[in-house]
């Protein structure tokens, strides 16, 4: 692929917060929130980014938006490099790039109303005058399915999965190029979490958006991202086509993430991989691959030396020193 | 037969509002034997906490009162007894786990005291013992190095520790029946997968029902025995697991379990979805609830509510669509 197609670079992005201790707060260390992490969303695709709390996916997330700022690394945004844009070019950049966040109730200014949410990025970022942005209101809130008439009502008035429409046609305003789904169908119920899915995979088509979807519902990110990123302690540990990765993950880590998800079936009692102990500290990572007191299958190796991620099969990158290529491959020939 | 160790018949439990009685769960029934998980599925505003709640007489401090309906905790119905009387249950042979392993812990006292606190109230044990018998329910539940951790605060914990923690409270007592208020949700899938080992485990060893209330099917599949579908307050399809999953009867149960994206699904296809949204307490619609959302409605759902019908043994549905069939099948 040329880098033409590539909307989003991310190259060695670090995300560290110290930590501050004593009278005079000095650094005594440092929550390597996001450790080096490199990957490319491709335009109009959706990358899925998956990973238990703490992992560092929201904080790449953010840094990617630059809502907050990265520590070492470069973020190349449609051809230019956005770390070291000046506040008053990052202003216009944000024409560009939207969230939507989880919490439809937190997200939205219970004191506003509904057309003055929607409306309010326009009114930030254009001149528009006050009967063109009702105007585009009313054709933003007839896009995400919600009733124009209720546009002068406050979010109170509105359920769960109207008000995330509410945040997604907000997200929509200025026609951005890429959105930054954070959790965004994870605080609603599974009826109404189909509808906003099914919506923002309509949107998707009709105005070739590009998506980073952040979530921690495995079979969401499933059937709604095109590739997935697999993070663990701030690494990427694998990013592969959403079909692949599910069907054969490469990573151990991965491997026991998904046989960990609850399937809706109860015929299927699958061996699952159960991982002994917590995630460790961020702040104190182990050395060599951050997984390997956790691993079944670590070895020497991976006590001191820390895999890159690398290209192990065509689209499919992985960072480990022993991944599951042989053990899939023979799985799979067993099933036959 | 196994022994019932719950049996909930007729209950009906709300609050007040200024407009009338909110009847958060109406007529609800429900049976559970000894050694047996019944998961309760259900949305928001199903009235599935509620149900629970009102199970552990808890509902009273909530704002809530149980309007009718008797609760046979083996064979006493707990809807008579006093809040006084409760306290001797509660903890004690009726155990409760929450959502949330972080709030439900008290920040200011360490772990092994809020363990033993239990202990010291229903078993009469004093300090020293309950202490002793808290480090071995911490290693019970697969906390490592327990005569460490029984002297930290819950802060020091991890959620998933703290989600453990909060099962040793419950089981110190070795309570007859359990009720775990989503458990697993504030966690992650690994842990997850942990912790609902760690209650099936418990679970053998110690003989306990389990009343799961959850709103993820897929952990459902994993740990009940059976299922009971909640909808906007009632009942609408109990059943073994496999009869839920296999046969899934009620025009609900089938859109939540079709809606369900990624498994059985192709990547990007359109899904499955239940039109409209969960109608508000003050606003139930007439006849079936579940009728302005439903894909098979008639005439006859918009203006009666239907009862329960068997279609098995272990099977039952609220449904009009099987009514017609049953009568059919009767004459």
């Amino acid at each position: 692929m040329n880098s033409d197609d590539k909307l989003i670079q991310v190259k060695n992005i670090k995300k560290y917060f110290p930590i501050k201790k004593g009278l005079l707060s000095r650094t005594v260390g440092n929550v390597k929130a996001v450790d080096d992490v490199s990957f490319d969303i491709y335009r109009g695709e959706t990358f899925g980014l998956v990973g238990e709390s703490g992992c560092g996916k929201s904080t790449l997330g953010r840094v990617i938006l630059q809502l907050q700022k990265a520590t070492d690394g470069e973020i190349i945004f449609d051809d230019r490099n956005i770390v070291e844009m000046k506040s008053r070019e990052l202003r216009k950049l944000r024409q560009e790039m939207q969230i939507i966040f989880q919490d439809p109730f937190g997200s939205l200014n219970p004191r506003f109303l509904v057309k003055d949410i929607i409306g309010e990025p326009l009114k930030v970022h254009t001149n528009m005058s006050k009967a063109e942005i009702d105007k585009r209101v009313v054709e933003l809130m007839e896009m995400v399915g919600l009733d124009p008439t209720r546009r002068n009502r406050y979010p109170h008035e509105f359920s769960g999965g109207q008000r995330q429409r509410v945040g997604i046609a907000r997200a929509l305003a200025l026609n951005p190029k890429f959105i930054l789904a954070d959790e965004a169908v994870s605080a609603l119920d599974v009826s109404v979490q189909s509808q906003v899915l099914n919506l923002i995979m309509k949107l998707q088509k009709e105005l070739n958006l590009t998506f980073l979807f952040i979530a921690h519902g495995l079979h969401v990110v499933r059937h709604i991202s095109d590739r997935v990123g697999v993070m663990y302690l701030g690494k990427m540990v694998e990013i592969a086509p959403s079909d692949d990765i599910f069907n054969h993950p490469l990573h151990p880590y991965s491997a026991a993430l998904l046989s960990a998800n609850p399937v809706p079936n109860p015929h299927l009692k699958r061996e699952r991989i159960v991982l002994t102990g917590d995630v460790p500290s961020p702040a104190n990572p182990p050395s060599g691959c951050r997984f390997h007191p956790r691993c079944p299958f670590a070895q020497e190796r991976c006590k001191h030396e820390q895999p890159e991620l690398l290209e192990v099969m065509p689209g499919r990158q992985v960072a480990c020193h022993f991944p599951l290529i042989d053990q899939t491959i023979g799985a799979g020939d067993a099933a036959k | 037969m196994a022994e019932k160790v719950l049996e909930i018949r007729g209950l009906t439990a709300g609050f007040i509002s200024d407009k009338g009685l909110l009847k958060a769960a109406d007529n609800i029934s429900l049976e559970i034997m000894r050694g047996e998980t019944l998961c309760v599925v259900g949305e928001s505003g199903s009235g599935k906490s509620v149900t629970s709640l009102a199970i552990m007489r808890l509902l009273d401090y909530a704002g809530g009162l149980i309007v009718d309906g008797e609760i046979l905790f083996k064979g006493e119905d707990l809807t008579t007894k006093s809040q006084e009387e409760m306290g001797k249950i509660r903890g004690n042979k009726i155990a409760m786990i929450f959502q949330d392993p972080m709030s439900a812990l008290n920040p200011v006292f360490t772990v092994g005291d809020q363990i033993a606190e239990t202990l010291m109230i229903h078993q009469g044990m004093d300090r020293k013992q309950a202490m002793e018998e808290a480090i071995k329910l911490l290693g019970h539940v697969g906390i490592p190095a327990p005569e460490i951790r029984v002297k930290q605060y819950p802060h020091e914990l991890s959620g998933g520790m703290c989600q453990r923690v909060v099962i040793a409270i419950a089981l110190a007592c070795k309570p007859d029946l359990l009720i775990a208020d989503e458990p697993t949700t504030a966690l992650d899938v690994t842990v997850q997968a942990q912790i609902l080992d760690l209650l099936k485990s418990l679970q053998q060893e110690f003989g306990m029902s389990i009343l799961l209330i959850t709103h993820d099917m897929g952990v459902a599949s994993e740990v009940a025995d059976r299922i009971a579908v909640m909808y906007a307050g009632t009942i609408v399809e109990e059943g073994t697991v496999f009869d839920i999953f296999d046969h899934p009867s009620h025009p609900y149960t089938q859109g939540l379990l079709e809606s369900i994206p990624g498994y059985e699904t192709t990547r990007g296809s359109e899904l499955y979805t239940i039109k409209g949204t969960i109608p508000r307490l003050g606003e139930l619609p007439s006849g079936c609830r579940f009728h302005p959302r439903c894909p098979h409605a008639t005439d006859k759902c918009r203006a009666m509510e239907p009862g329960s019908i068997q279609l098995s043994d272990t099977h039952r549905t609220a449904c009009w669509l099987y009514q017609e069939e049953a009568g059919v099948k009767k004459s």
